[in-house]
């Protein structure tokens, strides 16, 4: 049964989750808004909020130096590559620890978590040796097995603890009604983990959007993403605040338009199974 | 847009190139290099390039951090990614002697090698021979208010002592109006705040090591030196200088709150600018200060340059490209299209004595700022090693990175000089003798 709340709590509630979530904008927004700034604006103090000359010209600028069509081509493949080979294998993975435990599993789901502890720096080298051996450096397919290698953990995980939701029962009378294995995963689990997997592969297309230690390190002109041409923005020596926010407006914005699109997929997937 | 004028320009026809076209057709370099005013200029201009010797160019443009981190992986996992690396004059000298780099010895005759300035020739090089050419080079200099300067019925003199320079900050500081006195870098980190602390030691008389590789932190000079400096930033500087590194400065400097800033002589070039600054048309320069009766002054000298790394499969094209990027006809490309105040500054005497490009305000003293400086020799006592805001080993990055977050915490205000030298003293001689020089 609903709670009575009373307006005035309402109205605080209100105001106070519209405060956090612009203040966690905010960052966002001020990016975008001295994209439209000369460089002079950009850096003024106090900083400019509104009465200044809504510029094009840091488009233009980024536009003309970069060819970021290839820059989003690479985003797109390796983001969502990594992620679709990821759940291929993890979902597999996550049925037999979900449904079919063993003594180890346990274990076995902290050790691949505890990869992730590891500062990526730390497999710099034995990473960057792999590739020169194999060929693989500035390859999108290499960007893309490496994103997918260092995401597994996540997707493994979040798969398994809403497979774990699933009541095991319903998987046992598809069996007893003359399902095989593969027709119990394809037609009975996937189907009622939809939202789970949904939400698994927004996080992971997003995590991958922005990962930005082994994008800018293991490529060069050939496969490099998003990242590497917001990189190519920022300079130590010399103002360019501005085109460097152009840069990064225009590499958020197909991410951000994703997430704005998806965000009830997402906080569904991410609160599953929270309240029991 | 300037980028179409270049395009049709004259000088694309004279622009000497100094090899056969034929023998590159369908060749592509890559290049990495750093985000800044003069190598992206140069990225507008590479199609005339490609256009004379049929050698496409590919360019990986990265944060300078990152792309040290990126290319010394390149370098030894033989990733052979890049043709040609932009790389500074820290890396130049350790790199070549490790073998990482192809020696620049057969340069052509029109190239005129020697025309490079002595200073840039001499911290580029290796036992005498060259591992990369300069694209552009830097010191470092006074750059003050003149309005400021008139009001406070002061004069600068051409090559000011910190004493001096500490007067004038007490002049001109006007917190009223919004105004520091002076404006220096303290961000941590060895080529930010950690490069201006060691030429502000170099000119009290300090030094890092003594020639058995002991560190100096202990010596009354280095005392002295960082005294000053945390007494002259508390007094007149703006607040929170400790995170405050070149762009910071710039910022402050263009928007007219800082009386002086001591910083890279390639900033001079944007704080005239009028675009961008507003105090264009009133800025003066002086050589870098000194403590009075000190002959060594606080200038540093930095170059880009660029270098072909062992292992390229394109070496030829990559040296083709290298004789095209920093040559006189490039510089009088730019010239053309650009105005004399925009070439790549710093790397070639010709430069200097072209009547045009004496006209441009701060060439002069950048000239002189370049030629105070000697890496070989940056300190009053003798020193083991080569570099003045830097120490040209591996290991220097690493320690003075610490170093520069200990001094760092004395600017915040959260511990006292000496406990900060103390400290500095402690881990330098524990990380030198982990590498093995004591």
């Amino acid at each position: 049964m609903a709670r009575a709340v009373s307006t005035r709590r309402k109205i605080v509630t209100t105001a106070v989750a519209w405060a956090i979530g612009l203040l966690i904008f905010f960052p966002i927004y001020w990016t975008i808004l001295t994209s439209f700034k000369t460089e002079a604006q950009a850096i003024n103090n106090p900083p400019l909020f509104w009465g200044f000359d809504f510029t094009l010209e840091n488009y233009a600028v980024v536009q003309e130096r970069s060819d970021y069509m290839r820059f989003l081509w690479n985003s797109v493949v390796i983001a969502g590559g990594s992620t679709l080979i990821g759940i291929l294998v993890a979902v597999p993975a996550a049925w037999s620890m979900a449904f079919v435990p063993s003594r180890r599993t346990k274990d076995i789901l902290l050790w691949m978590l505890s990869t992730k502890m590891l500062p990526a720096v730390g497999v710099l080298y034995p990473i960057s040796l792999i590739f020169v051996q194999f060929n693989l450096l500035d390859t999108r397919i290499g960007l893309t097995l490496v994103l997918m290698l260092i995401n597994l953990p996540i997707i493994v995980w979040m798969l398994y603890t809403y497979f774990r939701e699933i009541p095991v029962d319903i998987l046992e009378a598809a069996r007893m009604d003359g399902a095989g294995l593969r027709q119990e995963i394809l037609y009975v689990l996937t189907p009622m983990a939809i939202p789970g997997i949904a939400s698994t592969v927004l996080l992971n297309i997003i995590l991958a959007w922005n990962e930005a230690f082994w994008t800018l390190t293991l490529t060069a002109a050939n496969a490099a993403p998003l990242t590497a041409f917001i990189a190519s923005y920022s300079s130590p020596e010399g103002l360019f605040y501005a085109k460097l926010s152009a840069a990064s407006t225009m590499a958020i914005a197909p991410i951000l338009i994703l997430g704005w699109f998806s965000q009830k997929q997402l906080v569904r997937g991410l609160t599953f199974g929270a309240v029991k | 847009m300037a980028f179409g004028t270049a395009l049709r320009a004259p000088t694309a026809l004279a622009l000497g190139v100094f090899a056969t076209a034929a023998t590159a057709q369908d060749t592509t370099i890559t290049i990495a290099t750093v985000n800044n005013g003069d190598m992206i200029r140069m990225q507008g201009y590479t199609d005339l390039f490609t256009e004379q010797t049929g050698i496409g160019v590919e360019w990986v443009t990265l944060e300078e951090n990152v792309l040290r981190q990126r290319v010394t992986t390149d370098i030894t996992t033989n990733g052979g990614q890049f043709d040609i690396m932009t790389i500074g004059m820290y890396e130049t000298p350790i790199w070549g002697a490790n073998g990482w780099l192809v020696p620049l010895d057969d340069l052509s005759d029109e190239y005129e090698v020697d025309d490079i300035l002595p200073a840039m020739r001499g911290g580029l090089s290796h036992d005498g021979t060259l591992y990369a050419a300069p694209f552009y080079g830097e010191s470092s200099m006074v750059m003050y208010r003149t309005d400021l300067m008139e009001e406070a019925g002061l004069e600068m003199p051409e090559a000011p002592t910190w004493q001096f320079i500490r007067e004038a900050a007490a002049a001109m500081d006007d917190p009223e109006n919004d105004i520091n006195g002076i404006c220096l870098r303290g961000k941590p980190g060895w080529g930010e705040g950690g490069a201006f602390i060691t030429v502000t030691a170099n000119s009290f008389g300090a030094r890092w090591f003594d020639e058995d590789w002991n560190a100096q932190f202990d010596t009354p000079e280095w005392n002295e030196a960082l005294t000053f400096f945390v007494d002259l930033m508390n007094s007149y500087g703006p607040p929170g200088y400790a995170t405050n590194g070149f762009n910071e400065n710039l910022s402050l400097f263009q928007q007219g709150r800082c009386g002086m800033w001591i910083d890279a002589t390639v900033a001079a070039s944007f704080v005239t600018n009028p675009d961008d600054s507003t105090v264009a048309d009133s800025v003066g320069f002086a050589l870098a200060p000194n403590s009075e009766g000190v002959e060594k002054r606080s200038n540093w000298l930095w170059a880009w340059a660029l270098a072909i790394p062992a292992g390229t499969q394109k070496e030829d094209a990559a040296q083709q490209f290298i004789e095209w990027a920093t040559s006189k006809e490039y510089i009088e490309l730019v010239a053309e299209n650009e105005g004399w105040a925009n070439v790549p500054p710093g790397a070639r005497t010709s430069l200097y004595e072209t009547p045009e490009y004496a006209e441009v305000p701060f060439a002069e003293m950048t000239l002189q700022s370049i030629d105070a400086a000697d890496p070989t020799d940056p300190t009053v006592e003798p020193v083991p090693y080569v570099g003045i805001q830097f120490v040209a080993i591996p290991e220097f990055a690493g320690i003075a990175t610490e170093v520069s977050q200990e001094f760092a915490e004395v600017y915040a205000g959260q511990q006292s000089v000496e406990q900060a030298l103390e400290n500095a003293q402690a881990l330098t001689n524990d990380a030198m003798e982990a590498a093995g020089y004591r």
